[in-house]
């Protein structure tokens, strides 16, 4: 027996898109798997165990991230419906909602600043070039809009989404240590926080902790991302970053 | 399962089609999020299929962002080259984002909880 069989369904594998989008869920499951078997350790957060072991199996493979992304993309559509229906988890906090308006709209417009000057700060500070600042800055901001600020403001969209993923994972790994430490009880709170620091996949980290908390994420995230395309090219203008 | 997933995609279409038209600088999903949002208050309520469905969908919201996580495989070179200042934009930028916001708003509670407990104890007066 030669090998040709095998390559020959290889190719015919490799070449369509159920083979990437198979090996998407197969990897996020397993992540998902672990996770639970560590007991919910924030540390082996799903999201960065299941893209190691993909980028392991591209590696090995020798698969470029276009050829994966043609079949991953059918997940990756999937962000934009469900974005849009974290308007009923909102809608069923109504009532906090109204009386927190305030409080809400102070945290968000510090929230929104703090995040972005800090990245850029911080960046800029340890030697990073201005593509890089500018990639980092928009990195709070759920993936969608902050790959559109990035282009935008002369930054790379492309960094800007890994960027972006990796903020979620240190909101979700670290983020509920961190309200623990400053002694935040409120799930309100700790929500907005949440959403404000770490976006989508902050949000979904809240979900695990209460329904409440996650509601008052996915808020915050949808309303920082509206705050900070209106307000981060002013920031970078007065940072004399812009069209970098 | 079939009629909610409808709406939530006419909210989508409807909102990426607003940005298009407008040039508003958010993403059409998020204004999608907010026009369905307002018409749920319109409505004023939510079906339990729609409810079902949106549950069903955020379930695993952690999934969808897996595909552009692997992006990271073509970022390499820029990211050795400046990872120490990557890292510390990363870690030390969103846990004091974290911080910062959480202490905002729960500054801002007490400071308001305080102000209408002084105002109500000046009526009472």
């Amino acid at each position: 027996m030669t090998d040709a069989p095998f390559t020959e369904i290889w190719v015919y594998l490799a070449a369509s898109p159920l083979l990437w989008l198979s090996a998407t869920l197969v990897c996020y499951l397993a992540a998902d798997r672990l996770y639970r078997l560590g007991r919910s350790n924030p540390l082996l957060n799903p999201v960065a165990v299941a893209v190691a072991l993909l980028i392991g199996i591209l590696t090995l493979t020798g698969t470029p991230y276009a050829v994966y992304f043609d079949g991953a993309q059918f997940v990756h559509f999937l962000l934009g419906p469900a974005t849009v229906s974290l308007a009923i988890p909102l809608y069923r906090q109504r009532e906090r909602l109204g009386a927190l308006a305030v409080p809400i709209g102070a945290a968000l417009l510090v929230g929104v600043l703090t995040a972005s000057l800090s990245a850029i700060g911080l960046a800029a500070w340890l030697g990073a070039d201005t593509a890089t600042q500018i990639s980092l800055a928009p990195k709070s901001v759920t993936a969608p809009v902050a790959m559109g600020i990035s282009e935008k403001l002369g930054g790379i969209p492309s960094l800007t989404a890994v960027l972006v993923v990796s903020t979620g994972i240190v909101g979700a790994v670290f983020g509920t240590g961190v309200l623990r430490l400053l002694r935040i009880r409120d799930d309100a709170v700790k929500g907005v926080a949440m959403g404000v620091a770490s976006h989508g996949i902050g949000t979904a980290r809240a979900f695990q902790v209460s329904p409440t908390m996650g509601a008052f994420s996915g808020l915050a995230m949808a309303l920082s991302a509206f705050l900070t395309a209106a307000l981060l090219p002013s920031v970078l203008d007065w940072l004399g970053l812009a069209g970098g | 399962m079939l009629q909610a997933l409808t709406l939530i995609l006419l909210c989508q279409l409807a909102g990426e089609t607003v940005v298009l038209l407008t040039g508003l600088p958010v993403p059409g999903p998020v204004l999608g999020m907010l026009l369905l949002l307002v018409w749920l208050f319109l409505r004023g309520g939510v079906s339990e299929e729609v409810g079902r469905t949106a549950d069903a969908l955020l379930a695993h919201f952690s999934l969808l962002f897996v595909p552009a996580g692997v992006g990271v495989m073509l970022h390499w070179e820029r990211i050795q080259g400046q990872w120490p200042a990557i890292a510390a934009a990363l870690l030390l930028g969103t846990l004091v984002t974290l911080a910062v916001t959480a202490l905002t708003m729960a500054g801002t509670q007490r400071l308001l909880a305080t102000v209408s407990r002084r105002r109500r104890g000046a009526v009472g007066d």
